[in-house]
């Protein structure tokens, strides 16, 4: 295919604020899908997609316009596939930059488009719904010409709802967004951009061809992988899945290779020939690494096997899940699991539940500690029960993130408040226009995880974003706190927290679990500790009436079916010692939302 | 012998028992077909077969005393035969008792609930303390001897004070037995609905510990959770439902047990009527337990009575709460409180009886 004819791009938005509308009226205004074919949110696949308004695996897909080809790489629109996101960055030349007309550009859009400017990509900005009442073209035009240097002139007015300059959008793409550039004599380099797994067809990658050609039925390898495959099928999503015999330099399309788990072809990996295989792979392959830990168990003990089963399943689609075996007194067997982010914790819970069925408890998220030993040596700790002996730490490297907060400018000090009470340090402050402002920190990851985006959502009506990269360790004051129940403890509430904040967590939990846990046949004291000393204590009263008082007529039946269900009830409950606890004390104290 | 009489002038709101208050009209005809299905049970009984009657409800008073009286006249009482009724203390007349008495009824149980005005307020009783004194006398002038009172705690705003005098009124009474009742909610109630009002367990195991203090101090000892009497004044068909004896019940919604069977009869009095005057099926349901599950219900029963169970089937994680005598557990007052989690926790002795 003629290179000069081919445009590559990507559409950047923040959630809302209409990706998947404009890509289903391109689809429509390229003619790629007839209006009778048309479903909603087409590019979006996968249910729980289309349910949050989300896209979270890349797909691609080839429209024809006015004698060009077009690829549309649909990127996902969540920081927590940031990496995922760089990769799909990597195979375009341009960008579409969709901001919503009557909201502006939120934190991880720009973030994004740092990205593409960092990889000197083409940016066309459009602004979206401009039938909005609501709609301020000119505002954030402006806004734009601050903050990415694009003269609002040059930014287009859409309308994805209604169709209102798809067209003139479709135009600027081919106009402003450079062809790409490859050579078809050089060895293959394709770049994969993202893999999923079929249950008929195995693996599925989405590739962009850099150099060379990459025909079905050539012996290809994956270069960091390193595996051999045959590619049995190469094709492009038009959209529907269409084969060809074969992708040259700057086409984008799809390669089936039986291959049976995406480890083998992850996103960033590069495919070469067997042939004649190219010397180096393509820049920027990164390993997938879990940021966010989390135990998962099953409510009924029995699910174990399903659980494991289940996740094996999801890891196969999803090379960026790790999880190994867990056992918990109070939990009983589970699995610790690592995310790349809370929104990927919170999908692949959600998959687990909804797609296999389960029932799960989840313990607090936790993240990935260093702890330097009194011997010397360095112990990765992502989980609280697996901490050394106090005695044995010489001290713990917590991991940081700098986050960017994008915010109307009238919540700044709300904002600023919920940023120091999470320990987090400023580094910079900087107003987009009079309105609205950026604010970046360096905060402990730990502080994030726990409800920091529900609070920032709250404290601002849902109107500062966020977004957020690794910002390597930091030595911290940390401690682990334990809980115990009648001088027991409890690993499923153990946590590691900074010292400042030991008291506070300590009290929430003991309050929490004095109310949560039913009276026993003696008094129960709940206590949080540090080491062996005492921070934080309530006792659970010992019960003092639980008998029926009357026989109603006669009806003996009632009352033993009464003691019977009692009875039953009783095996319902977890032992952590002598205490009975319901399995749903550990569900509600495990909440973290209040 | 269990008599069920399921009307009432004005539900208690608390009451999830099988009971009426707008069914007056189906009186007549509900006391013809006891009438008719008591005759058909006793025909052909040999005399004295029936130890113990038991007149409950509902209110039973509601009906006229005279129908009542042929009732229990139609059943083959044995020489000293126990005969209760249960009476609301606004219905109680010298008259209307000497009419039960004349057909053998020797004890009145009495639904005081409390000596308190805004407490029985509360519980939506109708009826005064002035009331009970005056139907204790009417139960007495007819020559009954033997009274129960009957007393619930736990009502929404009785303080500790207002149980104090519940008891010190009702005692005043000189009853020769009590049966003072945690107040219960019953799923299914107005009461239930409405967790304001619902009783909490410390300050209605306070009151238990009052009541039991008071009663035994007043000469009336606890023989079960629930019940307080005089010597020699316990209530025999009380007794029976605890020692797992057989009993038979007649009217709606009345259970039975008889050769380890257990059945009870159609729930509300229009399809009691329509079954014995149209000759349909009486019986409701029934259950027949097996060895293992009978033995265990009659521990979970025997261990209500002060004459407790085998201390061995009293699991060491519960022994606290009982005083262990001569090879017998029997529940202390605290255990008392506790019956349920020691119940749920005996352990049978593997074949034999006890």
């Amino acid at each position: 295919m003629d290179l000069d004819r081919i445009r590559n791009f990507s559409i950047i938005a923040h959630i809302d604020h209409g990706k998947s509308t404009l890509s289903d009226r391109i689809l429509e205004t390229t003619g790629a899908v007839t209006s009778r074919q048309m479903r909603a949110q087409f590019l979006d696949s996968m249910d729980l997609e289309r349910e949050r308004g989300i896209t979270i695996k890349a797909q691609n897909v080839r429209v024809p316009w006015k004698g060009h080809t077009l690829h549309l790489i649909d990127t996902p629109g969540h920081v927590d596939f940031g990496y995922e996101v760089s990769r799909s960055l990597a195979a375009c030349e341009g960008v579409v930059l969709l901001v919503d007309a009557a909201q502006g550009i939120e934190a991880q859009t720009l973030a994004n488009c740092y990205l593409a400017l960092e990889n000197d990509l083409e940016i066309v900005a459009v602004l979206n719904k401009i039938d909005l009442p609501a709609a301020q073209p000119e505002l954030y035009a402006s806004e734009i010409e601050n903050v990415l240097g694009i003269p609002a002139e040059d930014v287009l007015r859409i309308s994805a709802k209604t169709g209102e300059g798809v067209d003139q959008l479709l135009d600027a793409i081919v106009e402003r967004i450079p062809a790409p550039v490859g050579d078809a004599g050089e060895p293959l380099r394709a770049l994969i951009f993202d893999s999923h797994f079929d249950q008929y067809r195995g693996v599925i990658s989405s590739v962009r061809v850099m150099d060379g050609t990459l025909r079905a039925g050539e012996k290809i390898r994956f270069m960091h992988a390193d595996v051999t495959h045959e590619a049995e099928e190469v094709g492009v999503r038009a959209p529907e899945p269409t084969p060809v015999p074969e992708l040259g330099p700057g086409e984008v399309g799809y390669l089936v290779a039986g291959i049976k788990d995406v480890a083998e072809a992850k996103s960033g990996d590069t495919v070469t020939t067997v042939a004649h295989p190219a010397d180096q792979p393509l820049t920027g392959y990164q390993e997938p690494k879990p940021m966010v830990f989390c135990g998962l168990y099953p409510v009924d003990g029995d699910e174990y096997p399903e659980l494991r089963e289940s996740l094996e399943k999801l890891k196969l689609n999803d090379a960026s899940i790790t999880f190994e075996p867990e056992t918990s007194g109070a939990l009983g067997f589970g699995f610790r699991c690592g995310f790349l982010g809370l929104l990927h914790m919170e999908i692949v819970r959600e998959r687990l539940e909804r797609e296999f069925g389960l029932s799960l408890i989840a313990t607090a998220p936790s993240v990935s500690y260093k702890v330097g030993t009194t011997a010397g040596e360095t112990v990765e700790v992502h989980n609280p029960s697996e901490l050394p002996d106090p005695a044995e730490i010489d001290h713990i490297e917590e991991p940081l993130l700098r986050i960017n907060i994008l915010t109307p400018s009238n919540y700044t000090g709300t904002v600023m408040e919920l940023c120091q009470q999470r320990r987090g340090v400023m580094e910079k402050m900087e107003y987009l226009s009079p309105e609205r402002l950026e604010l970046t920190y360096v905060i402990p990851l730990a502080e994030v995880v726990t409800d920091f985006f529900d609070q920032l959502k709250s404290r601002t009506q849902g109107y500062a974003s966020l977004d957020y990269e690794p910002a390597g360790y930091e030595t911290s004051k940390l401690v682990k706190v334990d809980i115990l129940l009648n001088g027991q403890p409890v690993d499923a509430f153990g946590m590691i927290v900074h010292r400042d904040k030991a008291y506070d967590y300590g009290r929430r939990m003991t309050e929490k679990l004095r109310e949560l846990i039913p009276r026993q046949l003696f008094d129960v004291p709940i206590q949080a500790a540090i080491g062996g000393r005492i921070i934080a204590r309530e006792t659970v009263r010992a019960k003092r009436k639980d008998v029926l008082a009357k026989c109603y007529g006669g009806d003996i039946t009632r009352k033993r079916k009464l003691l019977e269900r009692q009875k039953q009830g009783k095996k319902r409950m977890k032992a952590i010692g002598r205490v009975e606890v319901p399995q749903e004390a550990f569900v509600s104290a495990l909440r973290l939302d209040d | 012998m269990y008599i069920h009489i399921p009307f009432c002038s004005r539900r208690c709101d608390y009451c999830a028992f099988a009971t009426w208050d707008d069914r007056g009209e189906l009186i007549s005809s509900y006391m013809a077909a006891l009438k008719s299905q008591t005759r058909s049970h006793v025909a052909g009984w040999e005399e004295d077969r029936v130890t113990s009657v038991f007149v409950g409800g509902g209110t039973p008073s509601l009906v006229p005393a005279r129908d009542l009286a042929e009732v229990i006249s139609l059943l083959p009482l044995a020489p000293g035969a126990e005969v209760s009724v249960e009476c609301n203390p606004d219905d109680v007349t010298v008259e209307s008792m000497r009419i039960l008495a004349g057909a053998g009824v020797e004890r009145i149980s009495l639904g005081v609930q409390s000596m308190v005005d805004h407490v029985l307020v509360g519980l939506g009783r109708s009826h005064t303390p002035e009331n009970v004194a005056s139907a204790v006398a009417a139960v007495r002038a007819a020559g009954i001897e033997r009274l129960n009172l009957d007393l619930i705690y736990g009502g929404a705003g009785e303080t500790p004070a207002d149980w104090n005098e519940t008891l010190v009124r009702a005692l005043a009474l000189e009853p020769s037995h009590v049966s003072a009742y945690a107040l219960t909610v019953e799923a299914g109630t107005p009461l239930a609905s409405d967790p304001a009002r619902h009783p909490d367990d410390d300050d209605q195991a306070d009151k238990y510990v009052m009541a039991d203090e008071m009663l035994t101090g007043a000469g009336l000892a606890n023989y079960e959770v629930s019940n307080w009497a005089r010597p020699g004044e316990q209530c025999r068909h009380n007794l029976l439902y605890w020692v797992q004896g057989e009993y038979l019940g007649l009217g709606c919604a009345a259970h039975s047990h008889i050769d380890g069977r257990r059945f009870w009869s159609v729930r509300t009095p229009e399809r009691f009527i329509a079954a014995v005057t149209e000759g349909g099926e009486l019986e409701a349901g029934s259950e027949t337990l097996d060895e293992e599950a009978r033995e265990l219900e009659r521990l979970q029963l025997a261990l209500r009575l002060a004459t407790g169970v085998p201390a061995e089937t009293v699991p060491v994680e519960v022994r606290h709460l009982v005083d262990v005598e001569g090879g017998r557990a029997v529940l202390t007052r605290e255990g008392r409180l506790m019956a349920n989690e020691v119940a749920v926790r005996l352990v049978p002795r593997s074949g034999g009886t006890s």
